[in-house]
């Protein structure tokens, strides 16, 4: 206690030293006693600290970007480290106004792709955000995410933010282990979760064993396209055990995927009739399996040809991934979560839920298992199981409810543990202790979060050469933390000071996140990240980053004619429409593009029509569409619904529909 | 004696030369050197204004070349738009387009002193020294165009009367602050300027004593 006056003894003189410096010419103090405010505010020497190293002034900028999963608000949030702020909210899988998701012509374009035959999804359920990598670190290009309800991946491209693609998996309505990426990002990772018959085939529950499946699948990603391949990916069949989180191996384990799974008792519920619930039913056995899974093998057989076509997707049949060594099992104690590759590739985190410790295997000896074929049988379907011991480096009692973990730069391992709501903070082994002089395999330091913390994200922390320095808690429960605001409360973000290996870790700031459940996040340094500012030429159209067909210069707008069709060829600019007046008649079909002419950095104009329900936004150099039928008739005025200028407000036009 | 002889002067005899040769290279080097800034400077920026204001941290730039205008220039033309002034591109575009060829002109011009050695080397050299003098009077022309003819039906009419941006140093326009700065390109104009004028000075020290000879030995000639 003693020293952490001094600290703040020393942490107010400085403040004061600095107000009393050169600085006090330049402008007045608006208040120099901040021990009275602290005293007033009630606030510790340490939250002055916390306060300190998070607080960013107006005009500078956060050292961190943090990719968070919206959850099921189906989108994606960004936020800056160490301010917390909430940069954007990346529309991905709902419709959102303010971005004009999903009501463009454009945007509607990628929506609707991935709709799976005969439905209109209208959300999504985001999960595992992964930033595009190259040589197992982040590059700031590109962002996947997959929608857990309806086994989708999205494909962000980081040059504006915005959603360039969704692929829906052909097989499964259900994902979790997704997404992740190789260490160059060759293939974009999505496991399955839910067993079920393949997507679109029925059979009843009593066949579960025979006819239902599991799989991963692996899209390939193309750099310079920045679109998935849809045909040149394919699938593995996975026995119908629940598959939960996945992870891509890296340098010595490059070429291999980590896929962990529960429910292997084959649990199909029915409590209602009796049955174990799922939640028993589940949990039986005290072992369930790491699926390890030789991806380079699996590349090769797709490639001779060996996958079969299901729903028009390649997928390679359990029986060949067994016959041709592509998938083997690794006993972890039962109902396992999250399964992290450590920086160096060799040592393999798993955490199972209801298990105190985390079970640290390490790949040299799966891999020499696999090679000289030491297994203890198989499972039901025939895939080998290697012998727990044999590949078994270390056990650590970390704390109850271990599910997540992520790394330091200096061999740091840190895992969320949910039912204890703390992080705990453990040494990895081998080479590493060389960097951290620490007792090796061992906890060193743990700290509270609030509450029930889910994933981690480390800065870095799951790349090939982490940070350290911040770690985020991404709490599922706030209870107290935050004024109330009815039954339904926001999850809370905690910022966590992890800069100091030697000392505790210090809670530094809670973020309230009011607008879905953000299930994994990553943290990329900000100076990878190269944003546009406008749009790279005038009549841009976002959805193909290509120049548009109907970019539309100034003096080039237009109204065309043909029949019932009306094309409108239309140019916003501060602080006017062209043209202000668009007449059709009723029944008419109305083709409409509009292009921002802007050049200026933030020079945004949005485009509301009512009651036809309408409303973009136009950025810089954008160009949209939208076309619809004009059947009703009357006039509706149109106007500019981004604050653009001093004369916003004039910034409109009227569409007249005639009877 | 014929004409081009009276306007390209007395030439120098060799003997001459080889003995004072600093003297007669003198204005020459100066001469070219100014020759040299003139082409030179066509490359270069002779003049920017820049507008501040709260929204535009980075400021809102014109940078005027002789042939044309970089910058901000669509970003301001959007912003002169309230204020009824008409797009820049519309100012000077004869100057812009032909300056370019006039600049290479008036070099020739000014090279041609090197071989004029009669008080005809002034005229060739006078548009050169008064260059600088013709840009800055031209831009101050197109700015008093512009800034006085603001369109009466502009949203902003009322609240901006009609002004003329200083050609250097500040002013306030609405909500912005302009800076004018004279750039580089101006300066070398200038500079040129300069040279010209001492090297036409020397120029008159080394060739004026040849002709006041031709001259006695015509008249010794008639005689």
């Amino acid at each position: 206690m003693k020293l952490r006056w001094q600290m703040f003894l020393f942490f107010v003189t400085g403040i004061l030293a600095m107000s009393c410096g050169p600085q006090k010419s330049q402008s007045p103090q608006v208040s120099g006693d901040l021990q009275a405010i602290a005293t007033e505010r009630g606030l510790t020497p340490d939250d002055l600290v916390a306060a300190a190293k998070t607080y960013v002034p107006t005009g500078k900028r956060d050292e961190y970007y943090m990719f968070a999963s919206g959850g099921h608000s189906g989108q994606v949030l960004v936020i800056g480290i160490p301010s917390m702020r909430l940069l954007k909210v990346i529309a991905v899988f709902t419709r959102e106004p303010w971005q004009g998701w999903g009501f463009s012509d454009e945007t509607q374009k990628i929506l609707s792709a991935s709709n799976p035959k005969g439905t209109k999804l209208d959300w999504g359920d985001t999960h595992h955000p992964a930033l595009s990598e190259t040589n197992g670190d982040y590059d700031g290009q590109f962002l996947f995410i997959n929608d857990k309800a309806n086994a989708r991946v999205a494909v962000i491209d980081l040059r504006d933010f915005e959603t360039k693609q969704i692929v829906k998996n052909p097989l499964l309505l259900s994902d979790h282990g997704g997404t992740f990426v190789t260490p160059n990002t060759d293939y974009v990772i999505e496991g399955s979760q839910y067993g079920m018959p393949w997507l679109g085939t029925y059979a009843p529950l009593s066949e579960y064993k025979e006819k239902y499946r599991g799989a991963i699948t692996f899209w390939k990603f193309d750099r310079t396209s920045g679109r998935i391949q849809e045909n040149k990916s394919f699938a593995l069949e996975l026995p119908p055990y629940w598959q939960d989180l996945a992870d891509a191996g890296k340098l010595v384990s490059d070429g291999w995927v980590f896929l962990n799974t529960f429910n292997t008792e084959m649990a199909t519920g029915g409590v209602e009739d009796g049955n174990p619930p799922f939640e028993a039913g589940a949990s039986q056995r005290d072992m369930d399996y790491l699926n390890v899974i030789n991806l380079r093998k699996a590349e090769e057989l797709y490639k001779q040809g060996k996958a079969k076509k299901i729903n028009g997707f390649d997928v390679i049949p359990l029986e060949t991934s067994v016959k041709e060594g592509v998938l083997f099992f690794v006993p972890e104690p039962k109902s396992p979560h999250g399964i992290d590759v450590a920086p160096d590739g060799r040592y393999l985190v798993v955490s199972g839920k209801l298990d105190p410790h985390v079970t640290v295997y390490n790949f040299d000896k799966v891999k020499d298992a696999i090679d000289n074929k030491r297994f203890d049988g198989t499972d039901s379907y025939g895939v080998p199981i290697l012998k727990f011991d044999d590949v078994l480096e270390k056990q650590i009692e970390v704390g109850l409810g271990p599910l997540h973990t992520q790394f330091g730069p200096d061999g740091m391992a840190y895992t969320s543990l949910f039912l204890e709501s703390a992080i705990a903070r453990w040494t990895l082994g081998g080479e590493w202790t060389q960097k951290h002089h620490k007792e090796p395999w061992t906890v060193i330091d743990k700290i509270s979060v609030h509450y029930n913390v889910g994933h981690v994200a480390a800065a870095e922390g799951d790349t090939e050469h982490p940070d350290g320095k911040y770690l985020v808690s991404l709490d599922k429960w706030s209870i107290d933390r935050f004024n109330d605001v009815g039954p339904l409360l926001p999850q809370n973000l905690q910022l966590v000071d992890i800069s100091n290996s030697d000392g505790p870790m210090q809670l530094l700031y809670d973020s309230p996140i009011g607008i879905g459940e953000p299930h994994y996040a990553q943290i990329c340094k900000a100076d990878k990240i190269k944003a546009w500012q406008v749009y790279p030429e005038v009549g841009w159209d976002p959805g193909d980053q290509a120049k548009s067909p109907a970019a539309t210069v100034a003096g080039g707008e237009k109204i065309v004619r043909k029949g019932k069709n009306v094309e409108v060829f239309m140019t916003a600019v501060r602080s006017h429409y062209n043209p202000e007046h668009v007449f059709v008649n009723k029944g008419d079909h109305v083709t409409w593009h509009i292009t921002n002419i802007e050049r200026a950095h933030d020079a945004t104009h949005g485009f509301a029509l009512p009651y036809y329900d309408y409303n973009l936004s136009l950025e810089p150099g954008e160009t949209q569409t939208i076309d619809f039928d004009a059947t009703q008739s009357g006039v509706f005025p149109y106007y500019c619904s981004e604050f653009c200028s001093a004369l916003h407000l004039e910034m409109a036009g009227y569409f007249e529909v005639k009877p | 004696m014929k004409d081009i002889d009276l306007i390209l002067g007395p030439r120098v005899p060799k003997d001459v030369l080889a003995q004072e040769r600093r003297r007669y290279m003198l204005p020459s080097s100066l001469i070219g050197a100014a020759a040299a800034l003139l082409l030179v400077s066509i490359f270069l920026p002779y003049w920017q204004l820049t507008l501040r204001a709260p929204q535009y941290p980075e400021g809102l730039k014109t940078v005027m070349y002789v042939n044309h205008v970089s910058g901000d220039v669509d970003e301001i033309n959007h912003l002169n738009h309230y204020i009824g002034m008409r797009p820049l591109q519309e100012a000077a575009s004869l100057e812009r387009a032909s300056s370019v060829f006039l600049i290479v002109a008036l070099t020739l011009l000014t090279l041609s002193t090197i071989f004029v050695h009669s008080p005809m080397a002034l005229f060739c050299a006078l548009p050169a020294v008064a260059y600088p003098a013709i840009f800055m009077a031209d831009l101050y022309f197109w700015m008093r165009n512009f800034g006085l003819n603001l369109d009466p039906k502009a949203p902003l009419s009322s609240a901006v009367k009609p002004f003329v941006p200083p050609l250097l140093g500040v002013g306030n326009v609405g909500q912005f602050r302009t800076e004018a700065v004279w750039e580089t390109g101006l300066f070398l104009a200038i500079a040129a300027s300069v040279l010209v004028v001492i090297g036409l000075y020397f120029h008159r020290r080394a060739y004026k004593p040849l002709l006041e000879q031709r001259l006695a030995n015509n008249a010794a000639a008639e005689r």
